[in-house]
């Protein structure tokens, strides 16, 4: 095994090969966790012919597959739901939208129950009712895969998408590869749904290493405009040896020093700066001492995946200390993403949806997390309208996709723009470790300032440059370069728009500006690669700023080839 | 990550090869599959989820490879145990069934007063 950490991973991932499998489509679904799930089966509810690509398995892929969310599920009775409206509002920087929240709030709540009809096991609760504000991620999507394959939906596994395709008329399409045989793939489509996630940065926060930011590149390359991107800076609470995110039960945790005195002010909602202000300097350790004795056999029922690396280790979290880590989860938990630009979660650009934590989630909590409960609600609701939406979209066209002849929109690493020095092929891992560098650290991306945003983005800038490179030809290392991109240009729209944000709202905390700037309660609208712009959302850009798509000016089949001859 | 493929439990069925959202494992034809890429594992745990004769181990260690042994794991309860605790696997009930969120997460503040820690 440690063999197989020190062999080049080229040796053990197939070459891209230069055939494709040729599809074609009503509506495409990127991503197959809750949201592309959902966004799937509603288009094909909708009479639409619809194929969903998963960069790795449509059921176990993404931050919910492996974990387990609560659900924004609020009976409809008034009393209730103002108090989830007015819940986020403020720790939100009054940012959100009730008219959304009302929408997304109705939509859980009778998507929740089609799920209970199609055998989700909800457990009854002690009056008696089914208890429906949870979901266990391995149960709820083994299920969505099913029922999206039920409703005919064509799923291609391990087939991460590289670029959209674009015409005249909008997207019409996206092309990829196989990650596991390294052949390429073409589906041609009159929509498409972008459902990738959010972006966290191959932190191994749970289940988010297929969460690299894909979406945000994707749709920045066609022009669309992102929302959002200064909430970006969510990390989460783990053992410090683990990948177990899951934050909920902290609630009930002590924090000490490494002598055994207890860290002041240290908690896991409000007190997390605390807990990371202390780590930038010595280990932090936690008990859940605080848990009634009550509710402690139902917290290992509740969430079995919490106690795994507990009880694999020999640590009783209840009554022993374990060291602690903060795990970046980027824009997984935080808001930020593709705008949302009408009711059915259209974007800016025609033919293309975003749904789930790849699209903004400002509107239903502003600039505060949307882990536990939101994000999951917003996946159900967000993805429900996008495939409705997309399904629309492709009525509408009329003809099929297979008459349309769309081009490849892809640059940074497939098709470079700026001519940086070909001699040398892209190493994707090196651009990994510099993004890293600079979104990981606490005391660059949590707390923020001026100095340290625009260091970063010197830094940033110059990786951007160096993805203009192509990669040797091999499957993984094709993705990955990809990957890395992604990553980069997502980093980049993250401090970009937090320099405009000269105020702390939200998990945006400026250290040079700490206090609520009543003047800035506006969303910031996110647009551009190379040249990145930010403006008020209703407030225009200038004419010359305004985001176009990259000419697509060759064709898909070029996109991976030319540079392996340079790999062998 | 990813330690272990028993080669004696395992039945060659690759689903394993299938479930893992970062493909960590390569099929070998008339073999176990193998763990090809351990550095791209998230420690997930899916895996072990969807390998019907309990053949995988995931170690919690997330950033470093640990060494294992089949035989203690097994003598520990530890092959399987998370496909048990969900309750996946012939002749058990789904663990989600007996999910008791509903008594640690309240849904209204104000008509059920949260669950207050014991010491504060």
């Amino acid at each position: 095994m440690s063999q197989a950490l020190e062999a080049p991973a080229e040796a053990s991932s197939p070459k891209v090969s230069s055939d494709s499998l040729n599809l074609e489509a009503d509506v495409l679904v990127l991503g197959g966790g809750p949201a592309g799930t959902w966004a799937a089966w509603s288009a094909a509810a909708q009479g639409a012919k619809v194929v969903l690509v998963d960069k790795g398995y449509c059921g176990t892929s993404g931050a919910t597959a492996p974990s387990g969310v609560g659900v924004w599920y609020v009976p409809p009775d008034p009393e209730l739901r103002e108090e989830a409206r007015a819940s986020r509002e403020t720790m939100g920087g009054h940012l959100a939208d009730r008219v959304w929240m009302d929408r997304v709030l109705d939509k859980t709540y009778e998507n929740v129950g089609k799920l209970a009809d199609w055998g989700y096991p909800f457990p009854t609760d002690d009056d008696g009712q089914p208890a429906r504000r949870s979901l266990q991620g391995p149960e709820y999507m083994r299920l969505m895969r099913k029922k999206v394959r039920a409703a005919g939906v064509r799923i291609l596994d391990h087939s991460p998408a590289l670029e959209l395709l674009a015409d005249a008329d909008g997207v019409a399409g996206a092309a990829g590869v196989s990650r596991q045989t390294g052949q390429r793939w073409v589906v041609k489509a009159q929509a498409v749904v972008i459902a990738t996630g959010g972006c966290a940065f191959l932190s191994k926060a749970l289940g988010c290493n297929v969460l690299t930011g894909d979406g945000n590149l994707l749709a920045a390359e066609v022009g669309a405009e992102l929302s959002g991107m200064e909430f970006s800076n969510a990390y989460g609470l783990a053992p410090a040896f683990a990948s177990v995110t899951k934050s909920a039960f902290y609630r009930w945790a002590t924090f000490y020093y490494e002598d055994g005195s207890v860290i002041e002010g240290a908690g896991s909602a409000r007190g997390r700066s605390v807990i990371a202000r202390t780590l930038l300097t010595q280990p932090v350790y936690a008990i859940l001492d605080q848990a009634p004795e009550a509710i402690r056999a139902s917290l290992r029922a509740s969430q079995p995946n919490f106690f795994l690396p507990f009880d694999r280790v020999g640590i009783d979290p209840l009554t022993q200390r374990f060291p602690v880590t903060l795990r970046l989860e980027g824009t997984v938990r935080g808001t930020g993403g593709i705008r949302i630009a009408n009711e059915e979660c259209g974007t800016s650009v025609p033919g293309l949806y975003a749904a789930g934590d790849a699209a903004t989630r400002e509107l239903i909590c502003g600039g505060f997390t949307g882990g536990g409960s939101h994000n999951a609600a917003w996946a159900i609701s967000s993805g429900t309208w996008a495939g409705q939406g997309a399904a629309a979209h492709a009525r509408k066209l009329g003809s099929s996709a297979r008459k349309r002849d769309p081009l490849g929109t892809g640059r940074a690493t497939l098709r470079p723009t700026t001519s940086e020095s070909a001699s040398s092929l892209l190493d994707a891992d090196a651009i990994v470790r510099g993004v890293q560098s600079e979104v990981f650290p606490y005391d660059r991306n949590l707390f923020r300032t001026e100095a340290g945003l625009s260091d970063s983005l010197v830094r940033l800038d110059s990786l951007w440059r160096a993805v203009q490179v192509r990669p040797a030809q091999f499957a993984r290392t094709v993705v990955r370069s990809r990957e890395a991109a992604a990553m980069v240009a997502t980093a980049r729209f993250m401090y970009k728009t937090a320099q405009y944000r000269p105020e702390t709202r939200g998990m945006h905390k400026r250290q040079d500006f700490p206090a609520l700037d009543p003047a800035q309660q506006r969303r910031l609208v996110t647009s551009g690669l190379d040249e990145i712009h930010v403006r008020p959302e209703g407030a225009e850009l200038d004419a010359k700023e305004r985001p176009t798509a990259a000419p697509a000016n060759r064709s898909v089949s070029q996109a991976l080839e030319g540079t392996a001859s340079a790999a062998e | 990550m990813i330690e272990l493929v028993s080669d004696s439990r395992c039945i060659r069925c690759d689903l394993c090869v299938k479930a893992c959202p970062t493909n960590v494992f390569d099929a070998v034809p008339d073999g176990a599959p193998v763990i090809a890429r351990q550095e791209d594992c998230q420690t997930c745990f899916m895996c072990e989820l969807y390998c019907p004769t309990d053949a995988l181990f995931v170690a919690p260690e997330a950033d470093q490879s640990v060494p294992v042994h089949e035989q203690a794991l097994a003598e520990g309860g530890l092959l399987g145990s998370y496909r048990a605790a969900i309750g996946w696997g012939e002749g058990r009930s789904p663990g989600a069934r007996n999910d008791q969120s509903f008594r640690l997460l309240p849904l209204s503040a104000k008509k059920s007063p949260a669950l207050k820690p014991t010491s504060s």
